[in-house]
């Protein structure tokens, strides 16, 4: 819906637009024009929307959120910084929405693998850019992925070459340090034939009210395999809107796992295409505490025949927290033998905590096998009783079990570096007592 | 050490358990024989404090203490364990976290200190090599994706680290081969003392043939309708219950 705020947004586009990256280039210029046109007629998404029908983001237009041109505010503490990169990685930094190559580690990276600022490469017209930008998802999307085109500042290009297994993960970290920011990212991974990566994005701000728009687009090439880690820990005031948007090619692998656990309004959507024999996992964990709304939002797209899916979405939610998970499987006609699991639990904690969820299968083949289970509602009390009986006491019991719940979803982290940082996360929310981390 | 007198128990309206008095001393073990539905689980489950359950009349004292009037993990601290017929997985917590917080919270009851984590670890990698199990166990989730076996072995792991005084073992035969059985039953065994009284609950006899019982008490439609002596499981096997349960209704 067109708004007053959208007007203004529009209004200082073309002050805006000589800041952006990508000026000289006809292609992105036509396509960042078009996405504002979208963004001008239907502005950011509204309830009526059915795939935004519990989330309402009314409260991002009580004010205009402004990109941080100020290169010199785009600081951070680098003894902070160490905090939030992983050991062993090979990271980037975006600060504000822009890449800074000062605070990034490449030590050692093979040649052949691209890890560069997306505004770098659109000055050296890499064909890799061009090529794959807005292909995974378009920006009639929604109103983020339109704004996110008209708008993105930076971002990262990822390219590892064909038959290449990286020894170590790569981590971008995006960090939003200044007040009401408009950190607008677009990434785009590409993981070409037999290649094999594991990719994190790690989203942190100070505690400050910021918006972040971040695109995601991921090629996953012929028989390649990528791991995919989202851990998203904004700010408690912060408004976040991520996007990952999947192609998978024949045989590719591609397992994601989502951790949302920040931000006052988070809106995370992961979509991915599978082509023939392609598997994809999707795993997500999200936390709710005060009132804080937190919205994940999957599609898998079974185009051919042969692929499996399966997905396990977890949510925890305390006080006025409200979590919401809309899953789609659609199955195309020519997608026989499809195997695709869905499954949600949430587990509220509170009266006043509430959860929203929608499992959708759409199936146009006829000989497939799926499934999708979803559940909300309490702790199991045969495993209170449980616990009990082995002299815990009842507040003890029911702590344990719900980080027992969140930490199913940890457990799936092989890479030891982040599973502790994630751990670490949980453990902030419902602390264990004299418990040593390698028994968790 | 425990003492059970005139014990009734309700489910919702119906009369499961219709007076049952019992007298269980430290170094005993006793044995209570069934058929289904006779409410030998409901015994234990009352014993142990499980929801669900109405009392409504007698009484039951342990070391002196009303054990009806404490909660689960008071009991369980105090020193009643129930070992479960059908002990249940915990995804997410590991038995070695379970047994530490067990362990702890029974310390803390008796006013002492945490246990120091070096003897906690030497503590209970020994029971591990006592019941022949693999150390690796105690890091996985609690009775997640355990044979029948493993369960009812961690179940006997989890007595003997915590050195209850009251063992209720609820049908701890049930869903074993005859191999296991030994295992379980060797480490029970092995936790045979005179200062640890000992409630074993079966359908069978043929537990009984690895834990030899002092005392056989048989529970038909909510009564103890006959107690003796070891031999007394052995006449069941033979002549089953029904010459027994006749005897209630005449």
């Amino acid at each position: 819906m067109n708004t007053a705020i959208t007007s203004r947004y529009v209004a200082e586009y073309d002050a805006l637009a000589p800041t952006l990256p990508g000026q000289s280039l006809l292609w992105l210029q036509q396509l960042r024009r078009n996405a504002l046109a979208k963004f001008s007629a239907n502005g950011f998404p509204s309830p009526r929307e059915e795939e935004w029908r519990y989330t309402n983001v009314s409260a991002i237009e009580k004010k205009l959120f402004t990109p941080s041109l100020n290169q010199l505010s785009n600081q951070v503490d680098a003894n902070w910084l160490k905090t939030q990169q992983l050991a062993d990685a090979w990271s980037v930094v975006l600060i504000n929405g822009y890449f800074s190559i000062e605070y990034s580690q490449l030590e050692g990276l093979p040649e052949s693998i691209v890890i560069m600022s997306i505004a770098d490469a659109l000055v050296k017209k890499s064909p890799l850019v061009e090529s794959y930008a807005g292909q995974a998802v378009n920006h009639q999307e929604h109103g983020f992925v339109a704004f996110n085109t008209a708008y993105f500042t930076d971002g990262v290009l990822v390219h590892v070459p064909a038959k290449q297994v990286l020894t170590k993960p790569i981590q971008l970290l995006h960090i939003v340090t200044q007040a009401d920011a408009m950190a607008t990212t677009r990434t785009v991974i590409l993981v070409d034939e037999l290649a094999e990566a594991q990719v994190i994005e790690t989203f942190v701000g100070l505690d400050n009210s910021y918006l972040t728009d971040a695109v995601t687009e991921v090629f996953v090439g012929k028989a390649a395999y990528l791991t995919l880690t989202k851990m998203q820990i904004e700010s408690e005031k912060a408004y976040h809107f991520g996007g990952t948007y999947v192609r998978q090619a024949k045989d590719a692998r591609f397992t994601h796992h989502n951790f949302a656990f920040g931000g006052l309004l988070a809106r995370c959507d992961i979509h991915t295409d599978l082509d023939q024999a392609s598997e994809c996992e999707l795993n997500g964990l999200y936390l709710g505490v005060k009132r804080q709304h937190i919205d994940n939002h999957t599609r898998i797209n079974h185009l051919k025949p042969h692929a499996i899916s399966r997905e396990m979405y977890k949510g925890v939610l305390d006080d006025r927290a409200k979590g919401v998970f809309q899953g789609r499987v659609i199955v195309a006609e020519d997608a026989q033998k499809t195997d695709s699991q869905m499954n949600n639990r949430n587990l509220l904690l509170s009266d006043d905590a509430e959860a929203d969820t929608k499992p959708q299968l759409e199936i146009y083949a006829d000989d497939v096998k799926c499934g999708h289970g979803v559940t909300v509602g309490q702790l199991d009390e045969k495993s209170i009783f449980y616990l009990q009986s082995r002299c815990v006491d009842e507040e003890t019991a029911r702590n344990m079990l719900t980080f027992a719940f969140a930490n199913e979803m940890v457990d799936k982290i092989k890479i030891k570096s982040l599973h502790d940082k994630v751990l670490e996360q949980v453990l902030v929310r419902f602390p264990q007592e004299g418990v040593e981390k390698d028994w968790l | 050490m425990l003492s059970i007198k005139d014990l009734t128990v309700n489910v919702g309206d119906k009369q499961i358990l219709k007076g049952i008095n019992l007298e269980i001393k430290a170094g005993e073990i006793h044995a209570i024989m069934g058929p289904n539905g006779s409410g030998k689980s409901t015994l234990s489950h009352v014993l142990s404090g499980k929801a669900g359950y109405e009392v409504t009349g007698g009484s039951v004292m342990y070391q002196g203490k009303d054990l009806l009037d404490m909660a689960p993990e008071i009991r369980a601290r105090e020193g009643v364990f129930l070992a479960f017929q059908y002990p249940v997985e915990i995804p997410g917590v590991s038995n070695i976290y379970l047994l530490k917080a067990a362990l702890n919270a029974i310390r803390k009851h008796h006013g002492l200190s945490e246990v120091d984590a070096m003897d906690f670890l030497t503590l209970v990698k020994h029971k591990v090599k006592l019941l022949e199990m693999d150390e690796k166990f105690l890091y996985r989730a609690v009775n997640e994706g355990f044979s029948g076996g493993e369960k009812k072995r961690n179940e006997i792991l989890q007595m003997a680290i915590l050195e209850p005084k009251l063992c209720i073992l609820d049908e701890t035969d049930s869903g074993l081969d005859i191999d296991a059985l030994k295992v379980v039953a060797e480490g029970v065994n092995s936790l045979r003392s005179e200062n640890r009284g000992f409630l074993m609950i079966t359908h069978y006899q043929r537990l009984l043939d690895y834990i030899k019982p002092d005392y056989v008490h048989v529970l038909a439609n909510g009564k103890i309708v006959k107690s003796g002596g070891a031999e007394l499981a052995l006449e069941l096997e033979e002549k089953g219950y029904g010459w027994l349960e006749g005897q209630v209704a005449a």
